[in-house]
């Protein structure tokens, strides 16, 4: 690839890449244990929900998309929250595919720039505008 | 399967231990732990496929991100072939994603049982030795793919070839993706060890990178069309994870000669079961 010289740089890139996916993964895990307990303490006495149906009796729409599903998790609802935690596991990838654009760009590698923003394009256009697609 | 379990802790404990055997002999023997996630869903626990390949899907980015983190530092992984493929597989895993759409459920489960079989097989004849040296390939080196790895005898190069081919491969894989809600981690190394004559150690690490992403793309699909469940992505992901990274560790100490042939043997009868509920319509 490039000149060995580079390997020190190289190094302290992947390391931060490596530090922001452990990141995003332990904040996911946390937000949807947080989740976890409130949503067990609620129906600690009760049946779970009918899985076999889909979707199941009285699921809320606000889980399908990104800003209901946000405003869910603030007002503390169990669901919400590991709902939540589901959205910040699917962001540490496209965070991943970000960060590399800005790795890219310090190289001047233009068409790493490009190719690297058709991928971050497709993900946040999947993650935030699914539901005008299809099936949605 | 009928419902036996009418305690929501119990329901969620149980998925949750199981969850947790498959991260971690998935980690473990190297076939991956999230292609059995489906097939425990559906079969156990009697869950609609729609929830179990959201599920499983979370359960993906989480063991791919979690990995990831591990090998970068390594420097074993390639980011610009993996994200110059990473345009193949996105676009595929959106095509996936749209054509569980209209694919019926139980055709859905018979494709699974047949893909759960060969990616079981063509995991299990890993190979260790590297490709020979050769020359470059001059759309590899117009596109600055070729790169160098650490090996015991020092820093190694190595040429890329067989991108048009790896290309389509990956595509393929990005389909197969966004359809069952697994990472096609077989399929891409093939795509990168054969097609592309990549070094084995730089394959599997730049296929575990890619498999976040792709898994990401559809991720967006689903969760619109409410294929994410709260209620299953608790004890999945949290058993998942934990499985995992202790399979991983223990992979360095054990032996795993015999465990991963009963471990093939239960994916092969799982995909078994999936294509009989397929067929028969039970789905």
């Amino acid at each position: 690839m490039d000149d060995p010289q580079k390997m020190p740089d190289d190094t302290r890139v992947e390391q931060t890449m490596g530090n922001l996916l452990r990141f995003g993964v332990l904040l996911a895990a946390a937000v949807t244990l947080a989740g976890g307990v409130v949503f067990l303490a609620k129906r600690w006495q009760e049946p779970p929900p009918d899985y076999h149906q889909f979707p199941q009796a009285d699921r809320p729409r606000e889980l399908n998309n990104v800003p209901d599903t946000i405003g869910f998790a603030l007002g503390g609802r169990g669901q919400g929250l590991i709902q939540l935690g589901a959205l910040l596991l699917i962001a540490t990838p496209i965070a991943r595919v970000a960060f590399s654009v800005y790795v890219f760009a310090r190289q001047r590698d233009r068409l790493y720039i490009a190719v690297t923003l058709v991928v971050l394009i497709l993900l946040l256009g999947s993650l935030l505008g699914g539901r005008w697609l299809p099936g949605g | 399967m009928d419902y036996v379990l009418h305690s929501t802790p119990l329901f969620t404990g149980l998925i949750w231990a199981g969850a947790f055997t498959a991260g971690f002999l998935g980690a473990l023997t190297g076939l991956g732990g999230g292609v059995v996630i489906v097939p425990m869903l559906v079969l156990l626990f009697g869950v609609d496929l729609r929830y179990a390949i959201g599920a499983s899907l979370v359960s993906v980015i989480a063991t791919s991100s979690g990995a990831a983190a591990a090998y970068v530092k390594e420097g074993y992984s390639n980011i610009r072939i993996g994200m110059l493929l990473e345009i193949a597989t996105t676009v595929g895993a959106l095509a996936g994603a749209f054509l569980a759409l209209v694919v019926a459920p139980n055709i859905i489960s018979v494709i699974f049982g047949v893909v759960l079989i060969v990616s079981a097989y063509l995991s299990s004849r890993r190979r260790a030795e590297d490709n020979p040296a050769d020359k470059p390939d001059p759309l590899a080196v117009r596109l600055k793919l070729d790169g160098h790895y650490p090996t015991p005898e020092g820093v190694k190069a190595y040429h890329v070839h067989g991108i048009p081919l790896g290309f389509v491969l990956m595509f393929m894989a990005g389909v197969l993706s966004g359809l069952l809600g697994i990472g096609s981690g077989a399929l891409k190394v093939l795509a990168m060890d054969q097609a592309m004559r990549l070094p084995f150690k730089v394959s599997t690490t730049t296929s575990n990178f890619m498999i976040g992403v792709t898994a990401a793309a559809s991720a967006g699909v689903y969760l619109a069309r409410g294929y994410i469940e709260p209620g299953l992505v608790l004890p999945v992901m949290l058993g998942v994870l934990p499985g995992s990274l202790l399979g991983a560790r223990v992979l360095t100490v054990a032996r795993v000669g015999t465990l991963r042939i009963v471990f093939a043997v239960v994916i092969a009868a799982l995909a078994v079961e999936m294509i009989y509920k397929g067929v028969t319509g039970a789905m």
